[in-house]
């Protein structure tokens, strides 16, 4: 695995071996001593075409705790916002020596047209790309799930998972998706019939319109935000209308198994999609989500730059037990 | 100029009937057929073994971007990759810069068609000023003109107003013109990047409903209906849009449709690769719309092959890709498309392919010199083929001035060999040749 563009670019096996990676590696930053030196005088770019504080920030948490350089490339006042080409960029990036660039960019596909192109020779990391795929996030999102529902080295058989809100405009539910398939989890997805794509029943996925239906025996419910340009664009009536009947709420919560996971992957709408009673309560993992996301994020990188096969995190283990 | 010899014998060809058959030319046309020609002392003898001759090829939807963008095509240079891929006559779409929109623009096309010298460039002329949609373009000045415009369209946008598209369809009765719609609901395709579907959905690329499409065929057939006028639908892309057209056809409607080469052949699954090489307007469909425009064009109800020829620069293509533009250049690789995909798939015989791709394309645009038999005494507009050697397209060797071909890479069957306008060969041999290198111009010239 050269580039991390897709879930569909990893096997299952991979995976479970990132999850577990990142476990190991959370050991690690739970220590005293965050810091491996396994990416000393490796050269990242965060390049972020796109504003994003949370995405960019857990990279760059990664990347140095991996003692990676990173330079950070971010849309305002670079040349980006003058209409410098992708192109360009890359090949800016590639003179300057970066052995991996994580993107982050408003159009679907930019991640892949980096790695298929001739422009740079680095790693490309696909940090979301327009509303395509989300890759990282969805693998912290499973390993948020593992942590609390299943066990470390296994996949997630049987879990039930309910992605709710704007699937059509979300790379994060098109990861979910894939990777909660592939780990075997039973997923459904709930949004009014203008927020799912056409041909979603095609889907590793069941689908429904009825969230408070969804919601019976789901051991992890995940919420999607509504961006307030949909408000506009006519794909329900209202925000308060969206809310009655696809946000969750203190009812919606309370009908919720204790050990169900509330999730949102970030940035929320307070009262739009989630109540600050669900955001704020027992059952959420909303901040643990944020916090994984660096421990996700290094097993990315290890895996990508470091090359990784099994044998060598017993390397790592050995490194963070002679700090 | 130089005295280049301008009689030809050609031999060993097959006649779009299957004849076997030799070919003369003197003086601009078609002085004998039949075996055994014997040849004058003047003539320049070529051996056409194994090859077809059909009648030139006629592209009613043809992207010159001169004005404006002569850095992705002019009319010489889309002049000249029309000669290589056959072609004989071209229709110059509107969408230039400035716009052709006024008698002065369409003049300055044709003129700088006739003095390349390579192929007829028809102008189309705008429906509506600057492509607008609002405001009726001095359709009846361009009718007028030296080009003699008689097609008139917005191509890459939509006449999307009903009145409008009443008003234009009524107003070129006044001289039997036609309108050719580009069926494309607006706002059912805000900000789309390809076929709306499985792959859209799962690429995050917003997607281009068939729908989007149909709803304007089906409209503007029954303003056709009601104001008896003559319509031609540019590019059909969906299965549903054949079905349209066939029905209105059965009401006997006066409807016409083109589909093009690439959308006989490549379906949405190229845009899996996010290469905008494969973006274009309207977008690749899927597998069952490819057969159903097959069909279509075996069975009549789509009446001719156009190319949509859309010359891009580099920069427009090597980006994002909703970043990129929309277009895939079409001219040269057009005639083996069809070999390939109607021809050895047994859709289409040869003299059907004569009809979609030379007769009823001119008689459509009522280009007079154009689309006739393959006889003694007419003019001749040739295109020859060898229908069975294959070669692999490369974009570095296109005659136009881009290079966004999507069939880059690809194995293609069927080569154009020669093709002669006004009986001069302009493509002959791999060479291109402008008729004005040739000193005794021949006649037959361009009489719309």
């Amino acid at each position: 695995m050269k580039h991390l563009l897709s879930i569909n670019d990893l096997s299952k096996s991979e995976a479970i071996a990132i999850l577990d990676t990142a476990q190991e590696l959370a050991r690690v930053s739970d220590g005293p001593m965050k810091k491996l030196p396994t990416l000393r005088g490796r050269t990242i770019v965060n390049l972020f075409a796109e504003d994003s504080t949370r995405t960019r920030i857990s990279f760059e948490a990664a990347a140095k705790r991996l003692s990676a350089d990173v330079i950070n490339f971010s849309a305002k006042g670079s040349s980006i916002s003058k209409g410098e080409s992708l192109k360009d960029t890359a090949q800016t990036l590639q003179a300057m020596g970066a052995d991996a660039v994580i993107i982050r960019h408003g159009a679907s596909g930019a991640a892949q047209r980096l790695a298929d192109s001739k422009w740079m020779s680095g790693a490309v990391i696909n940090a979301g790309d327009g509303t395509h795929e989300h890759p990282s996030q969805a693998l912290l999102d499973a390993f948020t799930i593992r942590k609390h529902l299943a066990k470390s080295g296994e996949d997630l058989t049987g879990i039930k998972v309910v992605i709710v809100g704007d699937v059509l405009h979300s790379r994060v539910a098109r990861s979910n998706v894939l990777l909660l398939a592939k780990l075997g989890a039973d997923v459904t997805l709930v949004a009014p019939p203008t927020l799912l794509p056409v041909g979603v029943e095609s889907w590793p996925c069941n689908i429904s319109y009825d969230f408070d239906a969804a919601i019976v025996g789901a051991d992890a419910v995940m919420m999607l935000r509504i961006q307030l340009e949909r408000m506009s664009e006519m794909f329900f009536p209202n925000a308060r209308e969206y809310s009655r009947y696809f946000g969750l709420n203190s009812d919606r919560v309370k009908a919720l198994k204790p050990s169900t996971l509330v999730m949102h992957p970030g940035p929320m709408n307070r009262g739009l999609e989630i109540t600050a009673d669900a955001a704020d309560g027992a059952r959420s993992v909303i901040v643990e989500q944020v916090s994984n996301g660096v421990s996700v994020r290094m097993a990315i990188l290890y895996m990508l730059l470091a090359g990784a096969p099994e044998g060598e995190l017993d390397g790592i283990n050995r490194e963070a037990g002679a700090l | 100029m130089s005295a280049k010899k301008s009689n030809f014998l050609l031999t060993g060809l097959t006649l779009p009937d299957g004849t076997a058959s030799d070919l003369q030319i003197a003086n601009g046309v078609i002085t004998a057929i039949g075996k055994t020609i014997a040849s004058n002392a003047d003539d320049q003898v070529v051996d056409l073994q194994g090859s077809v001759v059909l009648p030139g090829l006629v592209d009613l939807h043809t992207h010159l971007r001169e004005p404006g963008k002569e850095d992705a095509e002019t009319v010489l240079s889309g002049s000249m990759a029309a000669a290589k891929g056959g072609y004989v006559a071209i229709s110059a779409m509107a969408n230039t810069s400035p716009v052709a929109d006024t008698a002065g623009v369409v003049e300055q096309v044709y003129a700088l068609g006739q003095s390349a010298g390579f192929v007829d460039v028809f102008p189309i002329g705008a429906v509506t000023q600057g492509l607008a949609g609002e405001a009726l373009s001095e359709i009846g000045a361009m009718a007028d003109s030296n080009a003699r415009v008689r097609v008139f369209s917005d191509d890459g946008n939509c006449v999307h107003d009903p009145l409008v598209m009443r008003r234009a369809l009524e107003y070129v009765k006044k001289f039997g013109g036609v309108i050719a719609q580009h069926a494309q609901e607006p706002a059912l395709t805000k900000g789309a990047q390809m076929n709306e579907g499985l792959i859209s959905s799962r690429l995050g690329l917003k997607g281009w409903p068939a729908v989007a499409e149909e709803a304007i065929i089906a409209r503007d057939v029954l303003l056709a209906d009601h104001v008896q006028s003559r319509l031609h639908i540019c590019h059909l892309t969906t299965a549903g849009g054949v079905e349209i057209i066939r029905w209105a056809k059965a009401r006997g409607i006066n409807v016409t449709a083109e589909v093009t080469p690439h959308h006989l052949l490549l379906t949405d699954d190229y845009a899996n690769s996010y290469d905008p090489i494969f973006k274009v307007n309207p977008p690749l469909r899927t597998q069952r719309d490819v057969e159903a425009l097959r069909e279509g064009l075996a069975d009549g109800t789509i009446d001719i092959v156009a190319t949509d020829h859309a010359p891009h620069p580099a920069e427009a293509k090597e980006c994002e890709w909703q970043e990129a533009a929309f277009g895939m250049l079409g001219l040269e690789s057009a005639l083996s498309i069809v070999n390939q995909t109607m021809v050895q798939t047994g859709l289409l015989t040869w003299e059907g392919v004569a009809d979609r791709m030379s007769r009823t394309p001119a008689q459509i645009a009522g280009y007079e010199s154009h689309g006739g038999k393959i006889e003694v005494g007419a003019p001749a507009h040739l295109t020859v083929i060898n229908p069975t050697q294959n070669y692999r397209v490369d974009r570095d060797l296109v005659a136009s001035r881009s290079r966004n071909t999507p069939f880059h890479g690809m194995e293609l069957s069927g080569v154009v060999q020669a093709t002669f306008f006004r009986g001069i060969p302009t493509y002959l041999a791999g060479q291109l040749t402008s008729i004005h290198n040739y000193s005794s111009n021949a006649q037959g010239g361009s009489s719309i």
